[in-house]
């Protein structure tokens, strides 16, 4: 497909999904930011005749798109993969309930974890909470898929879910445009049948799930999104999403099922097209769903035994696992410094995250963030993280497991958006079961990690329209926490003697460690000194190094090279700040002793 | 049929490849091609090392550009110029800006940069276009155009026409940066061969 046509834009997947839900005439959607998925949001709120808003976290957002469903018209409810398992609990009796209007869930998986901490295959969840599931391989697809979604799910009275990966979602392609689809007026209407789940009304549901999965794979059958794709029959591929792409360029002959609908799955187009080749091989990323589920069939396939079961796929991979041998030779890699990912200049949570790295002995339970960051050398300032708002529990079951010995050495931090996401009953249950763990909140008034979203402590809505921002101290006193101080990371001195005074205090304690983000547009506007380096005084003792922040490099020197400069001969280096890179904070100036850091104010 | 063609976009995060693997993809569609790109966003996006991916030809299938077959890479920096090596192939051109910004552990004295980059990657066969994208663009006037320096020099290895690329400048960028912009796609284009 080229841009020839008028009608054809170039978007993203996540800009397409966007589009795809307008033209389906989506009326309600709600979402929590997450990475590959933030943009659809972001995308749709610019739409007309769409309500669209940001959650406080996925269970909250998928429990907004049933009500919408509930009262009638299409809904729309978006999350990365990992969000999915917050909103499992409404997803499941939401299989048994179904709804009105059209209710599409997009869960957006992100094999490789480009930035994630687990790389889910949330293929499974259609299994197991018996959902049909659209799996789009382009963006051009996944706009079309939308519409057959909400079709599917009105028609078999039932949630769809909607899978996309890092692939699909982050990749340009043309994709066509078309017309806004009628949309229905919302109403009430009591049906306690079908909406009040206690045991009795929901077995009955239960029983109707069953009826519908039969009728989903009848569709199945039929559905042109799963088509046959002529060719050579020595061997044949079942595929989708992403993979068909490689499948596509690695054997561009062979003959090919594609399947849109990942689940249920259409038996008896896998065992006719089984039938006509030699070989079958299913390609597909990370887990063996399809494949397992051919098996059962009692259909013989390859799959794991060739393909990759973790990580991404591309097409060299999927030739590389089939046919070895017509794989040519590839450059070695060369051994090269590594570049992960750091905190920008002047940010905020690097200031918090010193004072902690000064203090060897304490545990810091971390959470999902920008902040996660701290974990990198040279701070080295973060001892676990495993999913939105655990830090806080997790100290908490540290604290009850070390007793004494714990005592003024368990810290959790979590960032602001996390906190409202999950990270408020953690510190409720803290409260509540005495602990003496200490609650670190680092309010930089955004969700930065997914690149600024509004949240409910920020004060504006998706649309950037004024909303309530939450008060921290005050949400922190009302669940009974007695002492909680704000501190400015910034200042790295009344930094590290709040958080000394604070781990130490055997009760649960809040810091919130409040400073704007450094990216947030009025920051970058505002005057801001900048910061540099007088080489002339500089002892080469690196605390400012500590730092790691990126503005600030190392320059080694040899011993003449030390007396040149008028150093003393064992000096091994000497500090350069890039003026261009200094945001202004100021943390370097704090903890240089011998005035090589000063700022200047800028114009 | 049409050649179709890949071209990775490697770099520090900050430093406006996303602008310039855009206007690279906009004048492959003006030129009637099928075009993907691929991108990663979130984390990595925080001053790590990023990569872009960039497929045109007469259809598209797989987003990502199969190790081995880069004809070009436009690296914004050098380290990230011999980063995805595996990428490349001995017909590849590198078009590389001779930037050199620091990893962490360089910064911090745990590593030292490598010196002699441009050097493993000519030793390869690879055909290596070095430039001083910053020093241009500041002649030009405005520092943030380095990026579309970069896009003008790797211009020189497509068959898309110049004007094509002037045309989505036009269309692309902020009206007030149309010009300045343009000055630095024919900077870019005249150093590849001056």
């Amino acid at each position: 497909m080229t841009l020839k046509s008028k009608e054809s834009l170039w978007l993203s997947g996540n800009e397409a999904i966007a589009l795809g839900a307008w033209e389906a005439g989506v009326q309600v959607a709600s979402g929590y930011p997450g990475t590959p998925s933030t943009e659809i949001m972001e995308n749709l709120s610019k739409y007309d005749g769409v309500y669209t808003e940001w959650a406080p976290n996925e269970k909250v957002g998928l429990e907004v798109a049933i009500g919408a469903s509930f009262a009638g018209v299409r809904a729309l409810a978006t999350m990365k993969h990992v969000g999915l398992n917050v909103a499992a609990d409404p997803l499941f009796t939401a299989s048994y309930t179904g709804g009105r209007g059209g209710l599409v869930v997009v869960t957006a998986d992100d094999p490789e974890m480009h930035s994630s901490q687990n790389e889910q295959d949330n293929r499974n969840y259609a299994f197991a909470a018996k959902l049909p599931m659209l799996e789009p391989s382009d963006p051009a697809e996944a706009r079309e898929m939308l519409a057959r979604a909400f079709e599917i799910s009105e028609r078999f009275d039932t949630p769809v879910l909607f899978r996309t990966t890092t692939r699909i979602a982050h990749v340009k392609g043309v994709v066509e445009q078309g017309d806004r689809d009628a949309t229905a007026g919302a109403s009430i209407e009591k049906m306690p049948g079908k909406f009040v789940m206690l045991p009795g009304p929901a077995r009955v549901r239960r029983a109707e799930i069953e009826k519908r999965m039969r009728s989903l794979r009848e569709l199945a059958e039929n559905l042109e999104e799963n088509r046959v794709e002529e060719g050579t029959r020595t061997r044949g591929f079942i595929t989708a999403g992403t993979s068909y792409n490689y499948v596509k360029e690695a054997f561009p002959d062979a003959a090919v099922l594609k399947l849109g609908m990942i689940w249920p799955l259409p038996e008896q187009k896998i065992r006719d097209f089984a039938g006509t080749v030699d070989e079958l091989i299913v390609v597909e990323e990370l887990d063996p769903f399809l494949e397992t589920h051919i098996k059962a069939m009692g259909i013989p396939c390859r799959g794991k035994d060739l393909i990759p079961a973790q990580g991404e796929l591309n097409s060299f991979i999927v030739r590389k696992s089939i046919d070895p041998d017509t794989v040519g030779q590839l450059f070695e890699p060369l051994d090269l410094p590594m570049r992960p990912p750091n905190m920008c200049a002047g940010c905020p949570h690097r200031g918090l995250f010193y004072g902690l790295s000064r203090m060897k002995d304490v545990f810091v339970s971390g959470d999902i963030g920008c902040y996660t960051l701290a974990f990198l050398p040279p701070l080295s300032a973060m001892d676990s993280c495993v999913c939105m708002g655990a830090s806080i529990t997790i100290a908490h079951g540290m604290a009850k497991a070390l007793g004494k010995e714990g005592e003024g050495k368990i810290v959790a931090v979590l960032g602001d958006s996390t906190f409202m996401h999950s990270g408020i009953t953690g510190l409720v249950n803290s409260v509540y079961n005495n602990s003496y763990s200490t609650v670190i909140i680092l309010d930089n008034r955004i969700t930065a990690m997914t690149g600024h979203q509004h949240n409910p402590a920020s004060g504006y809505t998706i649309k950037g329209e004024p909303a309530n921002a939450i008060n921290f101290e005050e949400l922190c006193r009302a669940v009974g926490v007695k002492q909680v101080v704000v501190v400015n990371p910034h200042d790295i001195d009344a930094t590290r003697r709040v958080l000394k005074e604070e781990i130490a205090r055997p009760e649960t304690s809040v810091i919130i460690s409040r400073a704007p983000c450094v990216l947030l547009p009025e920051e970058v506007r505002r005057k801001k000194p900048v910061y540099m380096t007088n080489t002339d005084n500089c002892t080469g003792c690196m605390a400012c190094i500590r730092l790691g922040c990126p503005a600030i490099n190392w320059n080694p020197i040899t011993p003449e090279e030390a007396v040149a400069r008028g150093y003393k001969e064992k000096q091994k280096g000497y500090s350069m700040i890039t003026e261009e890179q200094c945001n202004g904070c100021g943390q370097c100036a704090c903890l240089c002793k011998f005035d090589a850091i000063a700022g200047k104010e800028e114009n | 049929m049409k050649q179709g063609g890949n071209i990775l976009f490697s770099g520090v995060g900050g430093q406006g490849i996303l602008l310039a693997s855009e206007l690279t993809a906009y004048a492959q569609l003006e030129a009637g091609f099928d075009v993907k790109k691929s991108e990663v966003h979130g984390m990595a996006q925080r001053g790590g090392s990023v990569v872009a991916h960039l497929k045109y030809g007469e259809r598209v299938y797989s987003p990502l550009i199969e190790p081995g077959t880069a004809d070009i890479q436009v690296a914004f920096e050098e380290l990230e110029a011999a980063r995805y090596l595996l990428y490349l192939h001995k017909d590849s051109a590198v078009v590389v800006n001779t930037q050199k910004i620091l990893p962490p552990a360089v910064a911090t004295g745990k590593a030292s940069y490598p010196d002699n980059i441009l050097d493993e990657l000519k030793s390869r066969g690879i055909n290596v276009v070095a430039l001083d994208a910053f020093a241009i663009a500041r002649e030009i006037g405005e520092l943030r155009t380095a990026n579309v320096v970069m896009v003008g020099a790797m211009s020189n290895f497509l068959s898309v026409s110049p004007q094509i690329f002037l045309d989505v400048i036009d269309q692309r960028v902020k009206k007030q940066f149309c010009e300045v912009n343009k000055k630095a796609f024919q900077a870019g284009r005249d150093i590849v061969y001056s």
